[in-house]
């Protein structure tokens, strides 16, 4: 992803109102005047918004119809959602062997333990 | 702030530079600082799933330096590095991080053990640099992007809750 595309996307994501519109069609297709419902924003002032996230491929206008549906292009989200995701995979699975090992360590130290107190025994019980 | 828990870790946003898991062992907090300072104990636990993680250098004292390098299967090598910055056994480590691959983008990486009732909670926050004054427009533009993507994409995904 070029580095262009990264600057539009975060341009378009800084705005509130483009965010809400972005939530507003992860769940579902939508027309520009039932984008423009919960604002209180003329039309052309929502269709300005459209346009960022147009030019930042977060969403996609369509052709089929006269209302033009907007829907939401996840693409650019994914590459910013992955390097996340590496990350969170990395200690998530690390952590995940952590504790195995940490486990694995006290299973020891109480065998040290015990069969050291079984040696003690042996020579005549645990010291008093 | 954002938050996401999978299994029994919590991931968390607490600014735009700064990212913080937390996770609950069910030991004492020696032992995990143990496993966190011991270059035996590193490639029992450190790195992804399936790889092999070997300790190149391990100095653990501020101002030494730490050299791990991770083994895919396939045999690809990653190797990270950084410098200890405080070492305060067993509750406070402070060192840098960077992919070798990615030079010049350095984060800082507090970790943070308390003991409670035999069981340490371990937190971990990563610090992103800024890298504006170094060369390389490319590379740093790409990271600021990147970040401000993810912190912008977090609010977003918030919002979809």
């Amino acid at each position: 992803m070029s580095v262009d595309r990264l600057n539009s996307t975060f341009a378009a994501l800084a705005d509130p109102t483009r965010r809400a519109i972005l939530a507003r069609l992860a769940s579902g297709a939508a027309s520009v005047t039932e984008l423009a419902e919960p604002f209180e924003m003329s039309l052309p002032a929502v269709s300005k918004h459209l346009k960022v996230l147009e030019r930042a491929g977060l969403i996609a206008r369509g052709r089929e119809a006269q209302w033009r549906p907007c829907r939401l292009q996840a693409g650019p989200l994914g590459v910013a959602d992955e390097w996340l995701e590496q990350y969170r995979r990395f200690w998530e699975e690390s952590f995940d062997r952590l504790d195995v090992y940490l486990r694995e360590l006290q299973r020891k130290e109480e065998e040290a333990r015990r069969s050291g107190l079984e040696g003690k025994e042996e020579k005549g019980g645990p010291d008093e | 702030m954002v938050q996401t828990n999978s299994s029994r870790m919590t991931l968390t946003l607490p600014s735009d530079r700064e990212i913080e898991v937390t996770r609950v062992f069910d030991a004492p907090r020696d032992l995990v600082w143990k496993a966190y300072t011991d270059p035996a104990a590193i490639p029992q636990w450190w790195g992804p799933r399936g790889h092999t993680t070997t300790v190149d250098k391990m100095d653990v004292r501020p101002g030494g330096a730490w050299r791990y390098v991770s083994r895919d299967a396939n045999g690809n090598e990653y190797a990270f590095r950084g410098e200890y910055r405080e070492v305060v056994p067993p509750e406070r480590l402070v060192a840098t991080f960077e992919f070798e691959p990615m030079p010049g983008h350095v984060s800082v990486e507090t970790l943070t053990l308390v003991e409670r009732e035999g069981k340490t909670t371990l937190t971990n926050r990563s610090v992103f640099d800024s890298v504006e004054d170094r060369d390389g427009m490319m590379q740093s533009g790409m990271e600021a992007g990147l970040r401000e993507t993810y912190d912008r994409l977090a609010e977003y995904l918030e919002r979809l809750k």
